[in-house]
């Protein structure tokens, strides 16, 4: 029997739900089992690093990467696990786009670590921060450095396919492993490198049943605040939904389920910035002339970043604040 | 398109005379893109001294003949310059003209900046701009579209007469779309025109007759434009004909109505205010169209619910109470817009008491008053009606060349009081002073009618009047209106009792003018007066292509140089119907159909009404003729489902990059 290909999926910075929805597709994951040898998968089975290293390059058939890059391990790993494999996919919005730990890139990474370790909810009254290096009698122990921005997987390494979603649906998880498994046996051929898989090309309100007129918005109303008709696109109701600017993929589950899309599967084809996207678009149907007609339309969208940036800020053009920026290129310099 | 390195890319740097080498260091510009852009494709940069020229296009020709461009950027003055003459220059050596690229360095660069250093680099940065843009343009073909030979010209002034008979008389259909009961403008008002003091009647009543006997000419008069859609070529226009409660098939003209209407009203409009008309009117006897209108906000019938004397007098039972307002739809191919101005309004000036001070009259009462058809049959007189002045005084400037007011010369009104101080000299025997700032009357035969008002014995005192005052401060002041002057010529103050002054007011602007541009997609400048395309070499055009602008419209001016221009635009429009079909330029947008989503945030967006949504297969389309590329919908589709060509997202972001010279060595780029 010859040698099965070798798969791995690795988390950088994210919160899990990518490797849950993996384990989500159910007896497909046996397929995985039956025609890939799983050399490393941290979450799942025991691993380290050192075994990775000493792999031979390219030995990795398929890697699936979830996460963005947080910290120089997360770094370190996107790099070893690009020279070791021959396919890379960025799996999940964090390491497409950013995702939730992307918002962070709104702050310096300073002030992150006060919130987390000093702030009213931290009963920290000795002051004590977490060092990245400490000796011991063993010797100098480290933990990873946080870097000043948040990046995505491709900021940092070559990527070869994109699979967004927060986390991707399984059944689109399912479809892509169908796909590899063809590709192994011959029935099918890889897309063009830098294609987006597991999801379609249109957005979101395509898959959505919901009927949708000439838009026209008076005001914004935040979900809980309404009991919005079933049949009728949220938008128009003016309920904030990131449908027409979200890539399709997920069967519209939230404006099905009756509320409102926040733009999971990220942007769609060929745009550039997803927030800026969605801004024009809402923009251009506010309907009223007056500016202050329009700032108090306007003011109803209460968390404009969380509206237009959740998955997307490390992602899009401006990838940070000018704070977090600035820290980056200061690191970049002194790396070089 | 890119990516193969396929690109051959000539550069040429215009000096444009002193205009850009004076600022920027062109030579510099020039060797630094040949030797720093070559890596993105540049294979040439030359720097001429006026690129636009015909031997500077020959530059172009022969290097793309003989070095085989394929992509051509011309950093000179703005694309809406020069843009046609380079293309076309590409066009004749074979190359596709959407494959050239303008960089304005004269109106972004050196007209803006003073560092020559700093101007230089950013020159540079431009072209790397220009140069990074050029490599994702795609050779676009034009659109043919026929053009519709009828034409609509909106305000029957002089201005729209003379343009309105010109295009018919060519054996072209025109409408004219006229506000007020009848056609004729500020014309129609006056008595005598300057500076051959012919009357205005005479002159301009045969030419009023011609448009409404025209065959060619739809005139719709009580009429006003509501929408306008579509483009050069192909616009449609809604008109709103207000009712005029009166069966236009019926009336005769014959006037009865008028004549046994028990309610007469201040005629604001026509007489300025000094006479009377009734409740139904033609506003003067020479109107054309020669059919009353009725004004129900002054009627007895709507007021109280009875009268009705002239539906019972009219003998061909023509009038209408239930007549409604009528929308009308039309198709025309041009568009002549001929809205002529208001005048200013004298009560702002407060120092010169008009409205308190009844012997203080505008210009425009005092054309009504040498009317012999006016209320006064001619007769020069007080405002009560009968005593003749003895001394009136014409105050030139009023709310023109005026800092408070407004900055403009009104052009007209030096000779126009130089008019009025021959008309009240000769009506009244009156002692006349005129007193003016400077006098302006630089046109044929103006300075000859200086001269003569001289020569009538006429008072002219230079000097801007501070105040115009019925408070005597001596014997002989009692009763009069007194002008207090500063006289520059002699050096002292002056104070000078009359019987009459008489506000020389200025054009400005109808009241309206910006909402008119907007319905018809032009600009207004910032004094308020319709923009032309170029304020030397294309005053009759607008930047909306189809729309000419005559008249005082677009800026004050006198009866020979409106009709000049009413003519001219008319002269445009006939060379536009003659070519018979129009090239629409291709810069388009279209929606991708895969892409679409169907979220139908676009449909409601496009001014031009170009997009259609697919209820069926839940797809948006766009009309490409309908389309004029305002970019609009490509900004808002959130999908990323429309293109527009010419402006592609990858052509908008390889600018960008070029602007930041990301992909050149920045420290050589300043220096
Ligand atoms: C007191 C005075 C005396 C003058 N005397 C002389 C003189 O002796 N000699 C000389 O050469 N010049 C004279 N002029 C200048 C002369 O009046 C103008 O040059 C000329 O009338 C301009 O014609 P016009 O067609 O551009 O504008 P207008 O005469 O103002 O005509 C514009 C027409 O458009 C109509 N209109 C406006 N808006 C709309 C709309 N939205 N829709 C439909 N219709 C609309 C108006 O009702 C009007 O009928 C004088 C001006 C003044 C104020
Ligand atoms: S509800 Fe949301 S996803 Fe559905 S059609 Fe409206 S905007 Fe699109
Ligand atoms: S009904 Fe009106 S318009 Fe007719 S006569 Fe009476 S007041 Fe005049
Ligand atoms: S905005 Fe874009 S996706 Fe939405 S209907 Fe229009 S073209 Fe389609
Ligand atoms: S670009 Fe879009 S909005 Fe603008 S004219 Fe074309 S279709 Fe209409």
């Amino acid at each position: 029997m010859t040698e099965k290909p070798k798969f791995a999926m690795y988390w950088a910075a994210s919160c899990g739900g990518c490797e849950i929805a993996v384990l989500n597709i159910h007896e497909k994951i046996l397929d995985v089992d039956a025609n890939f040898d799983v050399v490393f998968w941290p979450v799942a089975m025991d691993a380290k690093y050192k075994d990775v290293e000493a792999m031979e390059d390219g030995s990795i058939l398929l890697t699936l990467f979830n996460g963005g890059i947080r910290n120089d391990e997360n770094e370190h790993i996107a790099k070893l696990l690009r020279k070791k494999s021959k396919i890379l996919v960025a799996f999940g919005s964090c390491a497409n786009e950013g995702c939730i730990p992307g918002l962070a890139n709104l702050s310096d990474s300073r002030e992150i670590v006060h919130t987390a370790f000093n702030t009213i909810s931290t009963d920290n009254p000795h002051e004590i921060y977490p060092m990245t290096s400490y000796d011991v009698p063993e010797g100098e122990i480290h933990i990873p450095k946080i870097l000043p921005v948040l990046k995505t997987l491709d900021q940092v390494v070559d990527v070869d396919y994109y699979m967004p979603g927060c986390p991707p649906e399984s059944h689109q998880i399912a479809a892509v492993i169908d796909l590899v498994v063809d590709v192994l046996h011959g029935k099918a051929e890889l897309p063009p490198k830098g294609t987006v898989i597991g999801a379609g090309n249109s957005t979101v309100c395509d898959e959505c049943k919901r009927t949708r007129n000439v838009k026209t918005i008076k005001s914004f109303q935040r979900i809980w605040g309404v009991a919005p008709d079933p049949s009728l696109c949220l938008l128009e109701q003016g309920i904030p939904c990131n449908g027409p600017a979200t890539r399709s993929g997920c069967n519209a589950r939230c404006p099905t389920a009756g509320a409102q899309c926040i733009g999971c599967y990220g942007p769609a084809e060929g745009v550039a910035d997803y927030g800026a996207r969605l801004i024009s678009a809402f923009a251009s149907v506010i309907d009223a002339k007056d500016p202050q007609e329009i700032d108090r339309i306007l003011d109803g969208l209460v968390d404009p970043t969380g509206q237009f940036y959740r998955f997307n800020l490390a992602g899009s053009l401006l990838k940070a604040a000018v704070p977090a920026w600035k820290a980056e290129s200061t690191h970049e310099k002194e790396k070089a | 398109m890119t990516e193969n390195n396929q690109e051959k890319i000539g550069v040429y740097v215009c000096h444009c005379g002193t205009n850009i080498a004076g600022v920027v260091n062109v030579q510099e510009v020039a060797e630094w893109a040949a030797s720093k852009l070559k890596h993105r494709g540049v294979v040439i940069a030359r720097e001429y001294k006026f690129m636009c020229s015909s031997l500077g296009q020959e530059l172009i020709e022969k290097d793309i003949k003989e070095l085989g461009l394929n992509r051509v950027v011309v950093a000179a003055c703005s694309p809406h310059l020069h843009e046609k003459t380079f293309r076309t220059a590409c066009a004749n050596a074979g190359l596709n003209p959407f494959l050239c690229e303008m960089v304005s360095i004269r109106e972004q660069v050196s007209w803006v900046h003073t560092d020559k250093v700093a101007a230089t680099a950013k020159a540079k940065a431009m072209i790397a701009g220009g140069v990074e843009r050029v490599r994702y343009n795609s050779p676009l073909e034009p659109l043919m579209v026929p053009i519709n030979p009828a034409t609509l010209v909106v305000g029957g002034g002089i201005a729209g007469i003379q343009s309105a008979l010109e295009i018919a008389d060519a054996g072209h259909h025109v409408y004219m779309v006229e506000r007020e009961p009848s056609i004729g403008g500020h014309m129609a008002q006056f008595d005598k025109t300057f500076p051959t003091l012919d009357c205005a009647a005479c002159i301009l009543t045969p030419k009023m007759v011609s448009v409404g006997s025209h065959p060619n000419i739809t005139l719709l008069t009580w009429s006003e434009v509501e929408k306008v859609e579509g483009y050069v070529g192909n616009f449609t226009v809604t008109v709103r004909k207000k009712a005029r409660k009166i069966n236009e098939e019926l009336c005769t003209g014959c006037g009865i109505c008028q004549e046994k209407c028990p309610k007469k009203v201040i005629d604001n409009v026509y007489e300025a205010g000094l006479g009377y008309r009734k409740a139904i009117y033609t506003p003067f006897p020479q109107a054309v169209p020669n059919r009353p209108v009725m004004d129900v906000e002054n009627c007895t019938y709507y007021e109280k619910g009875t009268c009705k004397a002239c539906e019972k007098f009219c003998p061909t039972n023509a009038i209408d109470f239930d007549q409604q307002d009528e929308i009308l739809n039309f198709e025309v191919g041009n568009i002549v817009l001929a809205t002529g101005y208001d005048l200013f309004d004298a009560r702002r000036v407060t120092n010169y008491g008009y409205g308190r001070l009844p012997n203080v009259f505008t210009s425009l009462e005092v054309e009504r008053l040498t009317n012999a058809a006016g209320p006064t049959t001619g007769n020069i007189v007080l405002r009560d009606g009968k005593t003749v002045p003895k001394a009136v005084g014409i105050i030139h400037c009023v709310g023109s060349r005026d800092r408070n007011f407004n900055n403009y010369c009104s052009v007209i009104c030096c000779m126009q009081s130089l008019k009025f101080a021959h008309l009240v000299h000769e009506r009244t025997g009156a002692t006349v002073y005129n007193f003016y700032i400077d006098m302006r009357t630089a046109f044929k035969d103006y300075d000859e009618f200086y001269q003569r008002v001289l020569e009538e014995g006429t008072l002219f005192v230079r000097g801007k009047v501070a105040e115009v005052s019925d408070v005597p401060r001596t014997e002989r002041e009692k009763g009069k209106l007194i002008i207090q002057v500063e006289d520059t010529l002699v050096g002292k103050q002056r104070r000078i009792p009359v019987d009459m002054v008489i506000l020389s007011t200025g054009l400005e602007p109808r009241k309206d003018a910006k909402e008119v541009a907007k319905l018809f997609g032009i600009s207004c400048s910032v004094n308020g007066w319709f923009i032309e395309k170029h304020p030397k070499l294309d005053p009759i055009a607008t930047m909306t292509e189809g729309i000419y602008i005559a008249g005082c419209a677009q800026g004050p001016k006198d009866i020979p140089n409106s009709v000049a221009q009413g003519a001219a635009a008319s002269a445009r429009v006939l060379g536009k119907i003659e070519q018979k079909q129009i090239a629409l330029e291709p810069i388009r947008a279209s929606v991708i159909e895969e892409k679409c989503s169907g979220c139908r945030i676009c449909n409601g967006l496009c001014p031009f009404n170009a997009i259609t949504f697919h209820e069926d297969r839940m797809v948006t389309e766009i009309n490409p003729a309908l389309c004029q590329g305002c970019g609009t919908c490509v900004a808002a589709c959130p999908a990323g489902a429309i293109t527009g060509t010419g402006f592609s997202n990858d052509q908008i972001m390889a600018q960008i990059e070029g602007l930041l010279m990301l992909n050149v060595d920045q420290e050589l780029a300043v220096a």
